[in-house]
């Protein structure tokens, strides 16, 4: 089990100095994912003011970091390829703090690059894995299928008017952020509860849009020690708590499919900050569906199982409401490339810098980014905190 | 194979050609930890619970009921285009593990299927080699 009080001696010992997405994201027909990695992380290092020499450490998902490292002319000390889908890059925040709290590096780039709109090609797969033998030949393949078998099952423990109640707010009012978002997909796509309610099936019980974008885009994070972000451009936003797992890779192996490993993430990112959920100003949750928001929230300790209904309810998690969530627009209506966690890691940084134009919260000091993957199998968390 | 099927076909794998070849035999045959005294899924020589290899197979009865499912309205590979709405599922067996699946014979629509209805399993030739096993209502 992981040691809290190691854990509480390394709280906001790294802080993130640099975050940025790439040059365009939403439809980039014109470029590559390793392009969109690349200029992403051009592009943190400018936010922070490092220059890519100083680059020792390189961590990302769905590559090895020795084709990105290369693509970008970076040789590292320390690498790391760990990818458990989308919440890989929020963990590798976790894998960073460590690294550079030990010594192996100082300054590390977290990448990330997708095609997923323009590129829909997909790799064949391991035909060997459990999932190619016990899933894919019935037609349980894809995210929108697995997470909606899983959403039913809490309809079915919780009641369907509920939850389809509290689907429809997160939908919403995450749109409502979006419109706030110029860079966002939906930017200018207003939403209205009956549209939500009046849109197509994908796989019942979700709607259109109950299910995050496809997109094309990058994103990357610069991390550094909290000494050398002293001297950084923007300054300091601290990793306070940071915690990881999983608890199954297939569907039908998740011991709860209401419940994902959110419930340890979550705790142990807050205790290892010091702080609790009441303290925080903004949560950036991982809305691959409305359902995963739903289902992490409970997970993550923010209310009971089966009460996510009222924490979302009455559009309080909308521009405005007293409980922000998702002020991007989210994986549901600002981008989605594929394993989208780290945006919910730029955003939080953005909201703590105030760099956020038109839904910039008031006071933002303190945030949770989630992120999760596979098939609500991983989870990753940290607490983030300005200087 | 059938003519035209075109969905994903199972490839056995050292682990699990005992369990295709039941499947091809009308038989639905699972791991057993004789250990733990457990059945589980999917098939693996090493029990997931204790570690021990000390495991066997056991035929189940083919009895379960429906833990959860979804009606899909948009394929997610050409091969099943033509099938839409179907139903994927992740049954309960008798004997304890549970299992991703089909449900046939059923009407898809939310008000015609429920969880934990009965069900139990048929088996769907696809190949020489593959029958998957689906469920219909028992």
């Amino acid at each position: 089990m992981p040691v809290m009080d190691k854990l509480k001696a390394i709280s906001g010992k790294a802080a993130i100095v640099g975050v940025a997405e790439s040059d365009e994201i939403g439809r980039v027909p014109g470029k590559g994912p390793m392009e969109l990695h690349a200029e992403a992380g051009r592009n943190a290092l400018a936010d922070a003011g490092i220059d890519k020499s100083e680059v020792d450490g390189v961590f990302t998902a769905g590559y090895s970091t020795y084709d990105i490292a290369e693509y970008m002319g970076i040789q590292p000390h320390f690498t790391d390829s760990t990818s458990v889908g989308g919440s890989s890059f929020v963990i590798h925040i976790a894998h960073a703090m460590a690294a550079i709290e030990a010594g192996y590096c100082e300054v590390a780039l977290i990448t990330h690059g997708e095609s997923g709109r323009s590129n829909r090609a997909r790799a064949a797969g391991n035909p060997g894995l459990p999932g190619a033998q016990y899933e894919m030949p019935y037609g349980i393949m894809g995210a929108p299928i697995g997470y909606s078998m899983a959403c039913n099952r809490y309809m079915h423990q919780y009641g369907e008017d509920r939850t389809r109640e509290a689907m429809a707010n997160i939908a919403v009012s995450t749109r409502k952020w979006a419109n706030l978002n110029p860079k966002a997909f939906f930017n200018d796509v207003p939403m209205s509860f009956d549209e939500y309610h009046d849109s197509r099936w994908v796989s019942w019980p979700f709607h259109l849009p109950d299910c995050c974008l496809v997109t094309d885009a990058g994103a990357a994070i610069v991390i550094t020690s909290a000494e050398r972000a002293k001297s950084t451009k923007k300054g300091a936003v601290r990793v306070l708590g940071a915690a990881e797992g999983h608890d199954h890779g297939i569907l039908h192996q998740m011991p709860d499919l209401t419940r994902t490993w959110g419930r340890h993430t979550g705790p142990q990112a807050l205790e290892m900050a010091g702080v609790t959920h009441s303290d925080l100003d903004l949560a950036m949750i991982y809305d691959s569906f409305t359902y995963t928001v739903l289902a992490t929230l409970e997970s993550l300790g923010f209310c009971e199982p089966g009460e996510g209904a009222d924490l979302v309810a009455n559009q309080r998690t909308a521009p405005g409401g007293d409980f922000p969530l998702n002020t991007s627009g989210g994986g549901l209506s600002y981008t989605h490339p594929g394993m989208y966690g780290i945006f919910t890691v730029v955003e939080a940084v953005r909201q703590l810098r105030g760099e956020t134009g038109e839904r910039q919260l008031d006071d933002c000091k303190l945030a949770m980014a989630h992120g999760t993957g596979g098939t609500l199998s991983s989870t990753g968390t940290v607490i983030l905190a300005r200087d | 194979m059938a003519d035209g099927y075109n969905k994903p076909i199972p490839i056995p794998q050292p682990e699990s050609d005992y369990y295709w070849e039941g499947a091809k035999a009308g038989e639905l045959r699972l791991r057993h930890c004789d250990d733990c005294n457990q059945a589980y899924f999917y098939p693996r020589n090493i029990c997931p619970e204790c570690g021990n290899n000390n495991t066997s197979w056991i035929v189940a009865s083919g009895k379960a009921k429906v833990h959860t499912f979804a009606i899909v309205h948009r394929p997610p590979h050409p091969g099943f285009m033509d099938d839409l709405p179907y139903v994927p599922a992740i049954v309960e067996l008798e004997e304890g593990p549970r299992m991703a699946t089909q449900l046939i014979n059923v009407t898809p629509e939310p008000e015609a299927i429920s969880i934990d209805m009965q069900v139990k399993v048929v088996f769907e030739s696809i190949t020489d080699e593959i029958s998957l096993p689906k469920f219909e209502p028992a």
